[in-house]
């Protein structure tokens, strides 16, 4: 349990997704410019993350890892490298499966979350979540707290990145640095601002 | 067809960058480019990808039913992208250790699905081919910029070959810690952004609230 939260803690602040190793960046300065929407995206993308990343995690146990076909009766077939393809596949099934469910029994959250949704399937953080659960061999407890909890860090890290853009608008930017520029500038001070969390282990 | 193959191959260099200016395919650049060789090998990944994807997808564009399109185009690409990173472990396995998960991460970069998405479905293959090493070039360029900024001054040497040398091996440079440092990738962007703007006034934002000055009398 311990272990959990620490991993928990580690996923939101030390290895924040968006501003430690720059996951769903073309999401995260192309939607962050009202905090309404930025809290509406940042939580779709929690929701995929909490599904997908233990989901990818019982496809990699039981389907790919080497040996992981024994209970079919192919105990030496190897399949890792049709890691990348299944992920993504997992990933865009279940996005479309969650559209739909959300759809038929909760329209108001649909109505909410569903211009998003189509987004996420290609936003770097997702995939790169799943991934990131391959390269340090999570099990299935692990993989869900880190699911749940790199999302959070993703919302946490758009929501802010939302607050300080709608302030921006009103300041008197050089010609050239208006917009992305300016962004990317505030999006490194975020960065250094969440460097700072680098130290604290539990 | 109002232009020709070379501007396809030229404009996404400067003109229409698909990272300065199309905001596509941010995060993998600024994640690998602490050193100049990493960079490179990700600059040529993402340009074989984007330039087979887009030529693959633009065969196929007239049979793929649009309902279902985003999946086929991820089928192609994720394939593509499985490719490159057999033959990155199988030749340059240094290399893909460093790279980690952005390997993978090609297939959700945006330039890839974006220029599937706006060029291919629309061009016959030779024509998206050479749009997709166009932007995969220009997406290069930015990336090898950022590379050398970073891997000069934050640990005085290029490729690997020290170039300046630092206080630690008895040189006179003292490295700039800062730019290995993932926020400085933010920085560099974010002023090579501005001065690309003001070289081409054309790209710049229309401003959302003018600030005027009003007369206190």
């Amino acid at each position: 349990m311990e272990g959990l939260i620490s991993l928990a803690v580690k996923a939101i602040f030390v290895e924040n997704l968006a501003l430690s190793f720059f996951l769903g960046m073309c999401t995260f300065i192309a939607v962050s410019k009202k905090i309404s929407t930025a809290i509406g995206l940042g939580i779709s993308v929690m929701v995929v993350q909490a599904i997908t990343v233990p989901a990818n995690n019982l496809i990699l146990t039981y389907l790919l890892a080497p040996g992981a076909l024994s209970w079919a009766g192919f105990a030496d077939v190897d399949l890792t490298f049709l890691g990348l393809i299944s992920y993504i596949g997992v990933i865009a099934a279940l996005v479309q499966i969650l559209e739909m469910v959300l759809d038929k029994y909760f329209p108001p959250l649909y109505n909410a979350l569903g211009v998003f949704l189509p987004l996420i399937t290609v936003n770097c953080a997702i995939l790169g979540g799943s991934l990131f659960m391959v390269e340090r061999s999570y099990n299935f407890s692990e993989s869900l707290t880190y699911g749940i909890s790199s999302g959070f860090g993703w919302a946490l890290a758009i929501t802010a990145m939302a607050g300080v853009r709608e302030k921006l608008k009103y300041s008197d930017i050089p010609d050239g640095l208006q917009g992305l520029g300016i962004t990317f500038i505030t999006a490194g001070l975020m960065a250094m601002a969440f460097m700072s969390f680098s130290g604290v282990k539990l | 067809m109002g232009q020709t193959r070379r501007e396809m191959l030229i404009d996404p260099m400067v003109d229409n960058n698909p990272i300065t200016l199309q905001v596509l395919g941010i995060c993998s650049a600024l994640a690998v480019t602490s050193s100049l060789k990493v960079a490179l090998v990700m600059a040529i990944a993402v340009t074989l990808v984007t330039a087979f994807s887009s030529m693959f997808i633009s065969m196929i564009r007239n049979h793929i039913p649009s309902s279902i399109r985003i999946i086929v185009q991820m089928v192609i690409i994720a394939s593509l992208v499985i490719l490159v990173d057999q033959m990155l472990k199988a030749y340059a396995f240094e290399i893909s250790k460093t790279l980690s998960v952005f390997v993978g991460l090609i297939i959700t970069n945006c330039i890839v699905m974006g220029r599937a998405e706006a060029f291919a479905m629309k061009n016959p293959p030779i024509d998206s081919f050479i749009d997709g090493i166009g932007n995969g070039l220009g997406y290069g360029f930015i990336l090898m910029l950022v590379g050398i900024i970073r891997e000069l001054f934050g640990s005085g040497s290029l490729m690997g070959f020290t170039i300046l040398p630092t206080v630690n091996n008895g040189g006179w440079y003292v490295p700039n810690g800062l730019l290995l440092l993932p926020p400085s990738a933010f920085f560099i962007i974010g002023l090579l952004i501005w001065g690309f703007r003001t070289w081409k006034p054309s790209q710049v934002e229309e401003r959302e609230y003018k600030i005027q000055v009003v007369d206190a009398h």
